[in-house]
């Protein structure tokens, strides 16, 4: 089997998805000719026609209303904002009416829209370029979210996020573009609201999504020199989220860790140690705990390495559940 | 303080109904038929909407905004459509709503907060849920108008908000992006010369037709109380859309009689004698005044009409009143296409408190 990255398997979903079905359109910045500035658009537009793929002006929040109408029009937007931060000016438009207009209309309104946005810090990136944003959108009720860690996982949610009837929110960690993976490239893998087993392990339970799995796998790894075996959990849809994956988890191991990029105050994880300690706090044998990065905006890349979660401060962790 | 007045603008018709520019009123392509359709629709819109106050004071209607004295930019807009046109409004088009035969008890349910949007089917009747974040809309018609022209429809979007919306960035790229995508879209701007308390004059220090040069497109100023004028720009705009995929930014400038809305008390920002010198421009009254010297306004008519716009009003009523919302569990099951497990035990909550609650009771 041929490696593939992460961007040529987004790349090659699209080109599946825009062949299975003539409705959908790519519209965003710079994603005609140039093909995206990460090229996950590259050579779509001369593939499928100009009509299909189109540069927009730069304006997000147009970007993001306009693809509402044209799935009021009966087309399939999947839409691309060039970067995290830059897919907040959108923000009144997605959560006052992609995520709400279902429910609006009372059911007649589908609102089959994918918007796609690059997410994540770890690459050198300037400022307002590495932020983390899924808080936002899970925040927001009628919105999906996605946030794939590997290629081949890529192309199966982004393909199942463009043939989705609901708006979905497909977060790319940016830090794993360029990430390989050899296998065959279907759609037929795990659904929406399943996490998947990254690794086994019976001591301890590291729960992430998006670029912070590799992160965990490094952590594991670094663990079973000393013995420790932990299982590394990629949740992969935070909305709908895997509660009874989630529960397994504390019934299996008892001792876990969430691991995310964004910081910590009301982030992603704080849901998921509610949700664990609802469902599933007489499994557990320690505090579930978080590392994130720290409640400051996202700093300049020259020091990004410190604020990420690293594979050090993951072990810590480990080792306060696993001591506890 | 300065004040727009109708007469700068595009007329067809005066204030006192004497025709002041009879080339442009015959070449209008309405027949005696259409010219009674419209006064008729215009005599509905008020009626409905006294109505609509009245019952938001009687408690039934939670909160209503008035759409006193806008009558002929609204059926002058809406009477130029055709079938395969579509309305995306705010949440003052009830005239809009009249012409293009919307159910206006679902409506209602809207302001009576019994359900949000308030259109019962949107794609079918072509006229989008009412939008309330000021300009929003404006995306969605030019999202919609792209998309039909990317199916080779022979329609355009028609697009409803206010002059404060003009200050808004989604207004803006909205008309740069239909500019450049070559939209087929009318932006339709009531410039009724009041955003809540602010007037127009503190909202822009543009005229706000003028605005569409930047974009590259028409724009055109219109008096919005002369209903022929409303319809012939729209007409125009209409066609340049579907034609040539041109948008056209239209300014029908006219008053708003009434409050913002029933929540609000217009007396703390305008004076009375600003409001009753608009009276003058009464658009129902100019219209009448031109039917009726054009020998079309027989008793018969007129009182059907005027016995219709009852019959609406009253139908209205009966139906808003005493309405009850669908049960909050309702809500749950279109939040998304199918109910996700975390909804679900919600829902099932829901559910079990209120079957406790009935039982109890």
């Amino acid at each position: 089997m041929p490696e593939v990255t992460m961007v040529q398997a987004l790349n090659e979903a699209l080109r599946f998805a825009m062949g299975e079905d003539d409705r959908v359109l790519v519209l965003g910045e710079d994603v005609g000719k140039l093909g995206g500035v990460f090229r996950i658009t590259d050579r779509i537009q001369a593939e499928f026609g100009e009509a299909r793929v189109f540069d927009t002006p730069l304006a997000e929040s147009a970007i993001a209303g306009v693809s509402l109408g044209l799935a009021m029009a009966g087309w399939r937007p999947v839409a691309e904002m060039q970067f995290d931060a830059f897919s907040y000016p959108a923000l009144d438009q997605v959560i006052s009416h992609v995520a709400k207009y279902r429910f609006r209309s009372v059911g007649a309104v589908d609102v089959p829209v994918v918007i796609r946005i690059p997410c994540g810090g770890g690459i050198g990136a300037a400022e307002h370029h590495s932020e983390s944003p899924e808080a936002y959108y899970v925040h927001t009720s009628g919105l999906k979210v996605a946030i794939p860690s590997t290629p081949l996982d890529a192309f199966n949610l982004l393909v199942r996020s463009i043939r989705d009837p609901d708006p979905v929110i497909f977060l790319e960690p940016k830090s794993r573009y360029w990430s390989k993976e050899s296998g065959e490239l279907s759609p037929d893998g795990l659904p929406f609201g399943r996490a998947r087993t990254v690794r086994e392990g019976s001591h301890a339970t590291l729960v992430a999504w998006g670029g912070m799995v590799a992160r965990c796998l490094q952590a594991a790894n670094a663990a079973a020199e000393d013995g420790v075996e932990v299982e590394v959990l990629d949740l992969r849809t935070l909305v709908p989220l895997d509660i009874e994956g989630l529960a397994n988890a504390a019934r299996k191991t008892g001792r876990i860790v969430v691991v995310h990029e964004a910081p910590m105050t009301a982030g992603f994880g704080a849901e998921v140690v509610a949700r664990i300690v609802e469902d599933a706090f007489e499994y557990l044998e320690a505090p579930v705990l978080r590392v994130t990065g720290y409640d400051i905006p996202y700093p300049p890349a020259k020091v990004e390495e410190h604020y990420l979660p690293s594979v050090d401060r993951i072990l810590i962790a480990l080792e306060k559940v696993l001591s506890f | 303080m300065i004040r727009t007045k109708p007469d700068d603008a595009l007329q067809i018709l005066a204030p006192d109904g004497t025709v002041v520019d009879p080339q442009a009123r015959q070449a209008l392509d309405l027949g005696d038929e259409d010219l009674r359709a419209m006064y008729r629709a215009m005599l509905v819109t008020r009626a409905v909407d006294l109505e609509a106050t009245a019952l938001q004071r009687q408690g039934e209607l939670a909160v209503y905004p008035p759409v006193l004295g806008q009558e002929a930019a609204q059926i002058g807009s809406a009477y130029a459509l055709g079938e395969e046109d579509f309305v995306f409004p705010s949440y003052r088009e009830v005239g809009v709503a009249v012409v293009r035969g919307i159910d206006l008890v679902e409506y209602m349910h809207f302001h009576r907060g019994t359900r949000h949007g308030g259109i019962a089917d949107p794609l079918g009747s072509h006229f989008a849920e009412i939008s309330v974040p000021v300009s929003s809309q404006v995306l969605h018609a030019v999202g919609w108008a792209l998309g039909a022209r990317l199916d080779g429809k022979n329609a355009c979007a028609v697009v409803y908000f206010g002059d404060g919306a003009t200050s808004q960035g989604d207004f803006h790229e909205g008309c740069n992006f239909a500019g450049v995508l070559r939209c087929p879209v009318v932006f339709f701007c009531q410039n009724n010369q009041w955003a809540i308390s602010v007037p127009v004059q503190k909202q822009t220090a543009a005229p706000i037709w003028k605005k569409a040069e930047a974009y590259g497109f028409p724009g055109v100023r219109v008096d919005g109380n002369d209903v022929l004028a409303v319809y012939k720009v729209s007409r125009e705009a209409v066609a340049r859309a579907r034609e040539e995929r041109v948008p056209t930014l239209i300014e029908a400038v006219t008053y708003r009689m009434g409050p913002h809305s029933t929540a609000d008390d217009a007396s703390r920002y305008r004076s009375r004698e600003d409001v009753d010198s608009w009276q003058a421009f009464d658009p129902l009254e100019r219209f009448r005044r031109l039917l009726e010297s054009e020998g079309l306004l027989d008793p018969g008519f007129l009182n059907r009409a005027e016995a219709d716009a009852g019959a609406e009003a009253a139908k209205v009523r009966a139906g808003i009143q005493g309405a009850q919302p669908r049960p909050l569990e309702g809500f749950f099951d279109h939040t998304f296409s199918e109910m996700p497990d975390f909804l679900a035990r919600q829902r099932e909550e829901v559910v079990r408190l209120t079957t406790e609650e009935g039982e109890g009771a």
